[in-house]
């Protein structure tokens, strides 16, 4: 019997139900509007009184309508085929809905239930297993999607039986396994969680010691992220954001990219869709929207819905992680949903915290980074959840409570800067405030200097001193003038500019520039140390400039040719050679 | 709307605020429409068997007996093709007289468009103004704001962009215009003979502000209809946002919610949201372009209206006053159109990027060379001509008083560059160089 209630109060997209039996918190419900069914959420209970946030419009709602509760949390639903899907926070499949304007109540499926997939076992009758491990396996776009035992069990499981290998559809039953008991539960090729629960059916959570590429030079060289690492993006509009992340999501080293296009602009989505399914995976050659998974809840969307999606999202990563995938979580902006956070808590009369966001902000900020990581599965394998969220911060201001939140709870922060943006140097991330804490992990330093040199961490290291000094300098200059300091301070501050303009600055829509790989970011770092460290002699700050704009100029040239190619080389024979010719 | 027969007529109030009043009822259904006291009114609030109605008219004189009917439906308008060429009330009510609209109601406020159904915009729209045709080219679909301040001629340039835009339909959102102002977009769109694809929904200042909550959705569900049943490149051009931001926190503070920065709203984002991402592009060709005021306090944009407002729209225009030329321009350095990498040397020509942002760079070391000069600092032969460039430049291409067409724009931009600069110093790819770089004379 499921519990039933009827409408007893109307605030926007807060309704209150009287409810006739017991209603547990974030349980689901649906209001009948006449014909049409609405979803909503239990967020607060007091006596018969049950608060749900309803995730569609409330207009037309009234007094006593009726309510259904569904006896479950907000569950995503997991199987193969979910690559390639674009769905709503919710988790409905928006290429099933009917008509140009969503409409309340239209929900569609996640899975497609009337596609055949290839499974093979890879359990056999008597096999012992637990929540998690691998049963079978079916083929999805590029991957060998595993299907798991539903991370719902408890306890260890035997296989009673399992389908041999063949077709079959994702709700017939694959296995039957029975517990300590005796009892036997079906198994099929779909298994549901509840979105704000973490998937914790893995054997160990170790500290992350791989970096995870990006392609992306200020990330990789200068600050990297771990792979199941977590970082964060704050910007004041304009900096460059939303442009930066789709760089990440195109050229990360990962097996999956998940989308969670949070409360943003409709045609920032539109841009994914159309160009997704167009660009090359560089590393498997197969499209970008083969390995990605949008889950759009953009800013017109319902409010609701919008906190809904970056859980749908990160429980759609977890599940791929229990595959021993490397999955990049990508979460723009986690300010909208902070914000949605804020309306509901207001409507709910609660005493706000700081700028009116709820006290628990900071917290839930913490637990759903939390989520990320490495993990050891139980079979010894690895995956992970890398995490990078967007923070919007209001006025452009990193003091408000959403950066704040997020940077007690993210490894890496990347700043970028007002200033770095009107002056078009992209990236724009603050060389000066942005870190990575991953660069002080001994097991990171370890990875970094066996994989890439073993002098690695250390030039990364002397090039930040060099951009440190040369800011250093540069305040001096702006305060005497240009002939007020010894020259020094003006190779000084031209040593930054040359680390600035080749390392730092990296242009997103050129063909070659766009994504460097970590051996040419090693190349081209060593050189521009190397240039760096020498002192050169000069008699005025004019000379000085002129001389550093040249070699910016020619190492530029290298920046736009293709690795190691005629011209490349040719271009590091000019730098050589202008180098030269001021040693002389 | 009229009553119908039968309808039950409450008469009494158990409360009444600046904005709201409440009484008892039952059956009434959230965001429903109610008449009080002869004034139109919203249901924004039921708690059990009382009900709260934002009074869009305001409360003034609503006695506690005053009679409430409710209309059981949420506000709508009747869209058809008359509703070309006039001018209307907040409430969709035409004004100077003439008939009622002939046509199929249809809800305001209405859903979103699923954003899988959406085209990527790659339309553009010229304008004339190389400020913005130029450096910051719009495109069809795309939602702008001009930020700027009380005392610039925003609104000019908005008539002047709107008149110049090849749009099927212009629709004119006014909220809180002065009756000036309205007077003068009626005159510039009558003189303009351009009347027949104009309509206006108007709230002025002598009128209630809250009226002023409805004026965005009634032109854009407008909109919507000309863009999805006729296939029409709509125009919309809502001002002054600032001021329907303002309507938006009264009601939310009659209604005793708690304030978030600068005295808004919590829901301010999704509210504006909610408004500027009704522009679309459409797979079928219609489209719906938002362009916008957002009046700005002292050029602030930290402020919470114009911070949200940057975080929704596709880029920003913004005006000043340049006192070398003694002309208003289109600010190069802090306008951005967002969507301008769609269209500018794709629907443009070659050139357009390298030549827009090598021009802009130019301006920005004319702009140092201005601070070296103010901080008494010797000027180099290249500052002094990067100053002439930046004249030259503002006069002739970034004041708002030019109509070009594009390719005379790049044309202008490669004069000046030949003019004042040497190739290596204009550094644009090579091709380009040798193909439009003007001949020597």
């Amino acid at each position: 019997m499921k519990t039933k209630g009827k409408v007893t109060g109307i605030i926007a997209n807060l309704v209150s139900v009287e409810v006739d039996s017991p209603v547990a918190q974030n349980e689901i419900c649906y209001i009948y509007r006449g014909g049409v069914k609405l979803m909503a959420e239990v967020i607060k209970v007091i006596g018969k009184n049950a608060y749900v946030q309803v995730f569609e419009s409330t207009r037309g709602l009234k007094v006593n309508d009726t309510v259904e509760f569904e006896g479950h949390m907000l569950e995503a639903t997991l199987g193969p085929g979910l690559l390639s899907k674009n769905y709503d926070g919710l988790q409905h499949d928006l290429s099933k809905m009917d008509g140009i304007f969503l409409k309340a109540g239209d929900y569609t499926d996640a899975l497609d239930y009337d596609v055949d997939w290839e499974f093979t076992p890879l359990v056999k009758v008597g096999d012992e297993v637990t929540a998690g491990c691998w049963i079978g396996e079916v083929p999805e776009n590029w991957i060998n999607h595993k299907i798991m035992v539903p991370f719902k069990l408890t306890g260890t499981y035997t296989v009673k039986s399992i389908v041999e290998k063949g077709v079959y559809k994702i709700k017939d039953t694959i296995a039957v396994v029975t517990d300590s008991e005796g009892n036997s539960i079906n198994l099929s090729m779909e298994q549901k969680w509840p979105v704000k629960m973490a998937i914790t059916a893995y054997k160990d959570k170790p500290r992350p010691f791989k970096i995870m590429e990006t392609g992306v030079r200020s990330i990789d060289t200068f600050n990297p992220i771990a792979e199941g690492g977590t970082g964060f993006i704050p910007g004041p509009f304009g900096c460059g954001k939303t442009v930066l992340q789709h760089a990440i999501s195109k050229q990360a080293e990962a097996d999956l990219i998940i989308v969670a296009a949070c409360g943003e602009r409709a045609n920032e989505v539109v841009e994914i869709f159309a160009e997704f399914p167009h660009l090359d995976d560089p590393r498997t050659g197969r499209k970008l929207m083969e390995r990605t998974t949008i889950i759009a809840n953009t800013s017109n969307m319902p409010v609701a819905a919008r906190e809904a999606s970056v859980y749908t999202a990160m429980t759609i990563a977890e599940y791929y992680r229990g595959m021993g995938l490397k999955v990049l979580l990508l979460a723009d902006s986690t300010s909208r949903w902070a914000q949605a956070l804020r309306e509901m808590s207001n409507r709910l009369e609660e005493l706000p915290g700081p700028d009116a966001f709820p006290m628990d902000l900071p917290a839930v900020i913490a637990n759903f980074y939390a989520r990320a990581g490495l993990v050891y599965l139980n079979n010894e394998q690895t995956g992970s959840v890398t995490f990078i969220g967007t923070v919007s911060p209001a006025g452009g201001n990193l003091k408000e409570p959403v950066t704040e939140s997020t940077k007690k709870a993210a490894r890496c922060f990347y700043a970028l800067s007002q200033q770095r943006a009107d002056g078009k140097r992209y990236p724009a991330i603050d060389p000066m405030d942005s870190y990575s804490k991953y660069l002080e992990y001994p097991e990171i330093i370890d990875y970094l200097n066996e994989t890439i040199d073993a002098k690695w961490v250390e030039t990364v290291l002397k090039a930040k001193n060099y951009v440190q000094r040369g800011k250093e300098a540069y305040e001096q200059i702006n305060i005497l003038g240009d002939d007020g300091v010894p020259v020094e301070y003006h190779d000084r501050f031209w040593k930054a500019e040359l680390i600035d303009f080749i390392i730092l600055q990296q242009d997103a829509f050129d063909k070659i520039d766009a994504s460097t790989p970590l051996l040419r970011q090693k190349f081209m770092l060593d050189l521009i140390v190397g240039i760096c460290d020498n002192s050169f002699k000069f008699e005025h700050f004019e000379e000085c400039s002129t001389f550093y704009k040249g070699l910016i100029n020619s190492l530029k040239q290298m920046n736009y040719s293709v690795y190691e190619s005629e011209e490349f080389f040719k271009f590091e024979e000019e730098v050589k050679s202008i180098i030269n010719e001021r040693k002389a | 709307m009229e009553t119908k027969a039968f309808q039950k007529i409450y008469t009494q109030l158990v409360g009444i605020t600046k904005a709201t009043c409440s009484l008892r009822a039952q059956g009434v259904a959230n965001e429903e429409l109610a008449m009080v006291h002869g004034r139109l009114a919203q249901v924004v609030k039921i708690i059990g068997d009382v009900v709260t109605l934002q009074v869009f008219g305001g409360t003034e004189g609503i006695p506690t007996n005053a009679e409430v009917i409710f209309y059981g439906e949420p506000p709508k308008l009747k869209v058809g093709d008359d509703l070309a060429g006039r001018f209307f009330n907040a409430y969709g009510q035409p004004l100077f007289g003439g008939t009622d609209v002939e046509g199929a109601p249809r809800e305001i406020g209405g859903p979103s468009v699923n954003p899988l159904r959406r085209k990527q915009p790659s339309e553009l729209i010229a304008t004339g103004i190389a400020g913005i045709d130029l450096n910051n080219t719009l495109v069809t679909g795309q939602k702008i704001p001009f930020f700027a301040d009380p005392d610039q001629p925003y609104n000019q340039v908005m008539a002047n962009v709107a008149l110049r835009a090849k749009a099927d339909k212009i629709i004119l959102g006014g909220m809180g215009l002065t009756n000036d102002d309205f007077l003068y977009f009626k005159n510039v769109f009558e003189n303009a003979g351009a009347l027949d694809r104009i309509i206006c929904f108007v709230n002025t200042t002598e009128q209630p502000p809250v009226e002023r909550l409805l004026v965005p959705d009634m032109a854009l569900t407008a909109a919507e209809y000309f863009a999805t049943e006729k296939n029409e490149k709509v125009l919309v051009l809502l001002t002054d946002m600032t001021l329907y931001a303002d309507a938006l926190s009264i009601v939310s503070n009659r209604m005793d919610q708690i304030p978030s920065k600068d005295s808004m709203p919590g829901s301010l984002y999704s509210d504006l949201a909610k408004v500027y991402e009704k522009a679309v592009q459409f797979p079928d060709g219609g489209s719906i372009t938002i362009i916008a005021v957002t009046t700005l306090s002292g050029g602030d944009i930290t402020h919470a209206i114009p911070d949200n407002t940057g975080y929704i729209t596709e880029g920003q225009l913004f005006l000043r006053k340049d006192s070398d030329t003694n002309k208003v321009i289109v600010d190069p350095f802090r306008s951005l159109s967002r969507l301008k990498q769609l269209v500018i040397g794709k629907k443009t020509r070659e050139d357009h990027p390298q030549v827009m942002n090598a021009a802009v760079r130019l301006y920005a070391d004319a702009a140092n060379a201005k601070t070296k000069l103010e901080n008494g600092f010797d000027l180099s032969e290249y500052d002094e001509r990067c100053l002439k460039f930046a004249h030259d430049y503002s006069l002739r291409l970034l004041a708002i008083d030019i109509n070009i067409d594009i390719d005379a724009m790049l044309n202008q931009t490669w004069e000046l560059f030949a003019k004042y600069f040497t190739k290596a110093e204009v550094a644009i790819r090579q091709e380009f160089v040798k193909k439009y770089w003007p001949a020597e004379q």
